[in-house]
C-alpha cells in the first residue's frame, strides 16, 4: 500500500504599524491565538531583526513579516486551512481587550449604570430606588443594558410603568414594580425581605408586605420558597394588564424547583383576574390564590383559593407535605385552625381528541382549528410533519378520520358500525391529558339506523369516569342530518344531550367552540418567555439609590455595586429632555 | 447613521490615526494659511482686550522675536490696530502648549497621519522657567528661542528625516507603560524621544558640540516630547472631526480667558465659557492667588484619551493635588463614565491593560454631570513671570451645555 502524508498548512501575517504592546501582553496574545482550534503555530512579536530571526527558525517569516520595521507588530498565524487562520486573525482585538477584569482594591463608585455594568459584568438586576421623577429613566437605562429591574421607587406614572413593562417583556426581562417593596430571587432578598428558607414553593405577589408575610409564614411552617417575585401594586390593574404577574407565573411554571405556586394580590380587575385564572390553570402546577377579598368563581381544577395570607401559606405547605407523604397532614397553625385538606385536583387535561367518521368534516375541522391551535396531529394532517406516528394512539391534539381506509380494513365504515369509535372513546378517556372529545354523528340513508343509541351510553360512561377521577372532560358532538332523515334527528340530538354531550349541527360552529375551549386550556402568558437563568444564576445587582440596599445585599453576600447616582443633567429639565430625545 | 454609529466612526478614526513625526519646517512655509502678520495662539479666538496676562506676554514675546515690536505697549498697538492678526492654532492644523504663541519664522514639528493623511503642527518646547509659552519675553527668553530656531531646529530636522519618521503613537503607548500620562508627565516619553533621535543626531550633525547641546536640551527637558505629542493628538482629533451626527468632542482648548470645545458633528463652532483656575502644587513663593486662568492647547491630549484620562498610568502625578495612587485610578475610572470608548492602543498596566477612556461624549458629560479632568501646568497671571505650578482642572459645564443645545437645534431633536 502506498503511504503518503498530506498536510496542507496555511500561514497568514498581519502587520500592525504604530502599535506598541508590552512583551508580556504579546506573549499572552500569542498563547491565546495558539489555543484556538485548528491553529498550529503562532508568532506575535515586534519586527526587530532578532525577532525576525526567531520567526525564521519556526518557519513563520513570511514575505510580509520579512519587510516589517522594528516598530511594526508582526502577527503570524499558521493553521490547517485558510478559514481557520482568518478566523484566528479576527480574534486578535478580542484577545487583546479580554483582560478587563475588576481591579482589586478598587473603591471607585460608578456614577452610571453603564460604568457599573462594566465593573460588574455579571450584574443581572438593577435595583432602582431614586426619586420617582427620575426612576423611569433609570429603569429604562437598566433595560437598555439588558438587566432585570426591581423598581422600588414610587411616584412612577402608569404610562411609564406600562412602557417599561412592555419594553422589558419584549426583551424577556422583568420589571418588578413600580413601588415594589419585596422580592427574593435565588435566595437573595431585594428591597425588604425576610430571611426565608429555600424550598419548593414559588410566590408571586403584587403586595410587598403580603409577599413578606406569606414567605415568612411558609418558613415558620417548616417549608421554604424557591423564589418570591414582586410585581408592584398596579400590575394587576386593567391598564397594566398583569404583565409582570403573567411573566412571573409563566417563569415559575417552568421552574423545575417550584412545585406549588402561590399568587397573592389585592383584588384585581375582573378581566385581569379571569386571564390570570386561565393562565394559572395552564401552569401544570397547583396554584394557590389569595386575591384579597375576591369572590372566587366555582371550583377550578388546579386552583385553590385561600381566605387569607396565612391560609395561602398553610395550604401551600400542606400541599407540599401531601405530595411528599402521599397522605393529608395537618399543618400546625398558630393563627387559624386549618383542618381541611387542600383539594388540589391538578388539572392536566388540555388536549383535544377528534374522532370523525366523515373525512371531509375531519379535514375542515383541521382547517378551522388552525386559528386556535398551532399543532394538531392526524392520520391525514394538513402538514405532513404532524402525521400521527401510530394511528391507534393519539398524542397532544389529535383528529383522526376513522373512516379512512387504514381503519376500515376488514370492518364496516364507522358510519354504519360504532364499535371502533366507542373503543377509541374509552381509550381516550383513560388519558388524563384529554380535556375534550369531538365526534361527528352522520345521519341519513345507508348510515347506522340509530347511532345515538350506541354512542350516548359510551359518552355517558366516559363523562362519569372522568368525573370520578376528578377531571374535567367535555364531549362535543356534531350531528349532520335533516329532519327528514330516517334516524329522527331531534331524537338523536336529545339522546346525546341527555348523555351529557354538547351538541352542534353546524361543523364550523362546533369546531370553533372546541377551538375556544382548548385555547383557554392552553393559555400562555402571551409574552416572550423570561429565561429560566433569571432564577438560577447567582444574583448580581447594580443598586441605584438607597445605600442601605447595597449594605443589605452585601450582608447576604450577593455581588452588588452601588451607583453614586445624581440627577441627570443636574436636574436641568431642558437638557434632560434633549438627552431623552437623543436616546430614542 | 444614528448617534452611536456616528460616534463609533469618530472614535475609530481617532484611534486608528497614526501620527508620525516626519520633519521640522518654518511656520510660514508649512502651516496652512500662515502669514507674516499672523500670530497663532492657544484656545478659541481672543482679542487683546480679553487676553490674560500670560497670553499678552507671549504675544509680545513672539512679536519681539519677529522684530515687529519691542514692548508690550507696541505689541498691544499692533494687535489692536489689526496690523497683526490673532487666530487660534486650531484654525491652522496646529496646537501649542500654554499661550501657544506661534509666529511665522518659528520652527515647527510636522506630524503626518499615515492612516488618513492629515497633517498637524506644533512649535518646539523651550523647557522650564521663564519661557514664552507662560508669557515671559525677557531677553534670555528671546535668545533661547533664537537658539532653538537657528541651531536646534536644523539638527532635529536632519535627525528626524534620517530616522524615516518617529511613530508618536507607538511612543505614547510605550510611555503609558512607563509612568507617563502624556500631558503633564512626559519623562519617559521624552527619554524615548531622545533615544529615537540620538543615533541620528550623532550621524547627521557635523559639530559634536552642537550635537551635545541639542541632546542635552532634549534630555534635560522632561517636556521635550510634549509638543510632538500634542501635534500627534491634533492629528488624531482631526481624524475624528466632522463626522455628521457625532457627539464626540474633537477639540478642547484654553486661551487663558475662555475654555473652548468643538464637537465632531457640529462643524467648526466653538462653545466657550470662562476658564477655571487649576488646583495644584505651587513652586516656592507662589500661591493660587498668583495663578492665571487655565490656558493652553495641551488639552488635546485628554481629547484623544491620554493626559488626565490616563491618570491611572501615572500615579506620580496625583501628588500635584496631594492624592494617592488610588485617586489616580479613580480619576481614570471616573473618565470612563463620560467617554464613548476604551482605547485600542493606549493601555494602562495599573488597570490590567484596560484601554484609556477615549472620545468624550457630550451626552454623557451632561447626563452624569462629570466634566473631563485635565492635568495642566499653572501660569502666573502676570505677563513675563512664567510657570508657577502644576495641577488639575476641569472645563466649565457650560461649554457642554451649549454644545448639547446646539446639537439639538442642528439635528432637530
Amino acid at each position: 500500500m502506498p503511504y503518503f502524508s498530506y498536510t496542507m498548512s496555511i500561514i497568514k501575517t498581519e502587520i500592525r504599524q504604530g502599535a506598541y504592546y508590552d512583551s508580556i501582553i504579546l506573549m499572552q496574545l500569542q498563547a491565546g491565538l495558539a489555543d484556538l482550534s485548528g491553529v498550529e503555530n503562532v508568532g506575535v512579536m515586534m519586527g526587530t531583526e532578532a525577532n525576525k530571526a526567531l520567526l525564521k527558525q519556526t518557519n513563520l517569516l513570511t514575505a510580509e513579516a520579512k519587510s516589517a520595521l522594528p516598530d511594526d507588530l508582526i502577527i503570524a498565524v499558521q493553521g490547517h486551512d485558510e478559514a481557520t487562520v482568518i478566523e484566528a486573525l479576527t480574534k486578535i482585538d478580542e484577545l487583546l481587550v479580554k483582560r478587563h477584569s475588576a481591579i482589586e482594591e478598587m473603591d471607585y463608585l460608578p456614577q452610571s449604570i453603564e460604568a457599573a455594568s462594566k465593573m460588574l459584568p455579571d450584574a443581572n438586576w438593577v435595583l432602582v430606588s431614586v426619586p420617582g421623577r427620575y426612576a423611569a429613566d433609570v429603569a429604562r437605562e437598566a433595560l437598555r443594558f439588558n438587566k432585570h429591574v426591581f423598581l422600588y421607587s414610587d411616584n412612577v406614572s402608569t404610562d411609564d410603568e406600562i412602557a417599561l413593562k412592555n419594553e422589558a417583556a419584549s426583551k424577556g426581562l422583568l420589571v418588578m414594580g413600580a413601588d415594589c417593596g419585596t422580592a427574593i430571587v435565588n435566595g437573595i432578598g431585594l428591597g425588604f425581605a425576610n430571611q426565608v428558607r429555600r424550598g419548593p414553593i414559588g410566590v408571586v405577589g403584587a403586595s410587598g408586605t403580603g409577599l413578606q408575610h406569606v414567605t415568612a409564614r411558609i418558613h415558620q411552617l417548616g417549608s421554604g420558597i424557591t423564589h418570591a417575585l414582586g410585581t408592584g401594586g398596579r400590575d394587576l390593574s386593567e391598564t397594566v394588564g398583569a404583565i409582570t404577574t403573567r411573566q412571573s407565573l409563566d417563569l415559575l411554571s417552568r421552574d423545575p424547583d417550584t412545585q406549588v405556586i402561590v399568587l397573592i394580590s389585592k383584588p384585581p380587575a375582573k378581566s385581569v383576574a379571569d386571564n390570570l385564572l386561565r393562565l394559572a390553570r395552564s401552569s401544570g402546577k397547583p396554584v394557590i390564590i389569595n386575591f384579597i377579598g375576591y369572590h372566587h368563581p366555582a371550583e377550578i381544577p388546579g386552583i385553590q383559593f385561600a381566605r387569607t395570607l396565612d391560609h395561602a401559606a398553610e395550604l401551600a405547605v400542606m400541599l407540599i407535605k401531601l405530595a411528599s407523604t402521599g397522605k393529608p397532614t395537618k399543618v400546625a397553625s398558630s393563627t387559624i385552625e386549618t383542618t381541611e385538606t387542600p383539594e388540589m385536583k391538578l388539572n392536566q387535561a388540555r388536549y383535544l381528541r377528534g374522532l370523525f367518521s366523515g373525512g371531509t368534516l375531519a379535514y375542515e375541522a383541521l382547517l378551522v382549528l388552525q386559528d386556535y391551535l398551532p399543532v394538531v396531529y392526524s392520520n391525514a394532517p394538513l402538514d405532513e410533519a404532524y402525521k400521527l406516528p401510530n394511528l391507534q394512539t393519539s398524542q397532544s391534539h389529535t383528529i383522526v378520520d376513522l373512516g379512512d381506509d387504514e381503519f376500515t380494513i376488514g370492518r364496516l365504515h364507522p358510519m354504519m358500525d360504532n364499535r371502533l369509535r366507542i373503543q377509541r372513546i374509552q381509550h381516550e378517556v383513560n388519558d388524563p391529558e384529554v380535556a375534550l372529545i369531538l365526534l361527528d354523528v352522520m345521519l341519513g340513508h345507508g348510515a347506522h339506523p340509530d347511532p345515538a343509541s350506541e354512542l350516548a351510553p359510551a359518552i355517558q360512561a366516559a363523562l362519569e369516569q372522568a368525573k370520578n377521577a376528578g377531571r374535567n372532560l367535555e364531549i362535543v358532538t356534531l350531528v349532520c342530518g335533516t329532519d327528514e332523515d330516517p334516524q329522527d334527528m331531534a331524537a338523536q340530538i336529545e339522546q346525546l344531550q341527555n348523555a351529557g354531550a354538547h351538541v352542534e349541527t353546524n361543523n364550523e360552529t362546533a369546531v370553533r367552540y372546541v377551538g375556544q375551549q382548548l385555547q383557554s386550556l392552553n393559555q400562555t402568558s402571551g409574552l416572550a418567555p423570561v429565561s429560566l437563568s433569571t432564577l438560577d444564576q447567582p444574583l448580581a445587582v447594580i443598586n441605584v439609590g438607597l445605600e442601605s440596599f447595597t449594605a443589605s445585599l452585601q450582608t447576604q453576600q450577593a455581588a452588588v455595586i452601588h451607583v453614586n447616582w445624581r440627577p441627570p443633567a443636574g436636574g436641568n429639565q431642558k437638557l434632560m429632555d434633549i438627552l431623552a430625545r437623543m436616546k430614542k | 447613521m444614528n448617534i452611536e454609529q456616528a460616534n463609533q466612526q469618530a472614535v475609530d478614526r481617532m484611534m486608528e490615526a497614526r501620527p508620525v513625526l516626519v520633519g521640522i519646517g518654518t511656520a510660514r512655509d508649512v502651516i496652512p494659511g500662515m502669514q507674516d502678520n499672523l500670530l497663532l495662539h492657544a484656545g478659541a479666538p481672543i482679542t487683546w482686550e480679553r487676553a490674560s496676562g500670560p497670553m499678552r506676554g507671549a504675544i509680545t514675546g513672539a512679536l519681539i522675536l519677529e522684530g515687529k515690536a519691542s514692548s508690550e505697549a507696541e505689541a498691544q498697538q499692533l494687535v489692536e490696530s489689526g496690523e497683526i492678526k490673532l487666530e487660534p492654532c486650531h484654525h491652522h492644523n496646529a496646537v501649542g502648549p500654554m499661550a501657544g504663541a506661534t509666529s511665522a519664522s518659528m520652527a515647527v514639528y510636522i506630524i503626518e497621519d499615515k492612516t488618513y493623511g492629515g497633517m498637524a503642527y506644533s512649535n518646539l518646547n523651550e523647557g522650564y522657567g521663564k519661557v514664552l509659552r507662560y508669557g515671559a519675553y525677557s531677553e534670555e527668553v528671546i535668545s533661547r528661542l533664537t537658539w532653538m530656531n537657528e541651531t536646534m531646529a536644523p539638527v532635529l530636522k536632519a535627525a528626524i528625516e534620517a530616522s524615516g519618521g518617529i511613530d508618536i503613537k507607538a511612543l505614547l503607548a510605550e510611555a503609558l507603560h512607563m509612568g507617563d500620562e502624556g500631558h503633564n508627565r512626559n519623562k519617559a516619553g521624552s527619554i524615548l524621544f531622545l533615544k529615537a533621535l540620538a543615533p541620528h543626531i550623532a550621524r547627521t550633525c557635523g559639530d559634536s558640540n552642537v550635537a551635545g547641546d541639542v541632546l542635552q536640551a532634549i534630555g534635560d527637558n522632561a517636556l521635550s516630547v510634549l509638543n510632538p505629542v500634542m501635534a500627534a493628538g491634533k492629528a488624531m482629533a482631526d481624524a475624528a472631526h466632522g463626522i455628521e451626527g457625532s457627539t464626540i468632542v474633537s477639540t478642547m482648548a484654553r486661551n487663558g480667558t475662555d475654555f473652548g470645545i468643538r464637537v465632531s458633528g457640529l462643524g467648526d463652532q466653538w462653545f466657550t465659557a470662562p476658564v477655571a483656575t487649576p488646583q495644584g502644587l505651587y513652586f516656592p513663593n507662589f500661591s493660587a492667588d498668583d495663578a492665571s486662568g487655565d490656558i493652553g492647547d495641551s488639552t488635546i491630549t485628554e481629547t484623544v484619551g491620554i493626559g488626565g484620562f490616563a491618570m491611572a498610568a501615572a500615579p506620580a502625578i496625583v501628588t500635584f493635588v496631594s492624592g494617592t495612587p488610588k485617586d489616580a485610578i479613580n480619576t481614570t475610572m471616573e473618565m470612563y463614565e463620560i467617554n464613548f470608548a476604551e482605547h485600542k492602543y493606549f493601555t494602562m498596566p495599573q488597570l490590567d491593560f484596560r484601554g484609556t477612556p477615549t472620545g468624550i461624549d457630550i451626552r454623557k458629560v451632561i447626563e452624569t454631570g462629570i466634566t473631563p479632568r485635565v492635568n495642566t501646568g499653572i501660569a502666573h497671571k502676570e505677563a513675563g513671570v512664567g510657570q508657577i505650578g502644576a495641577g488639575l482642572v476641569r472645563p466649565p459645564m457650560a461649554c457642554f451645555e451649549q454644545a448639547l443645545i446646539a446639537y439639538a437645534e442642528k439635528y432637530g431633536i
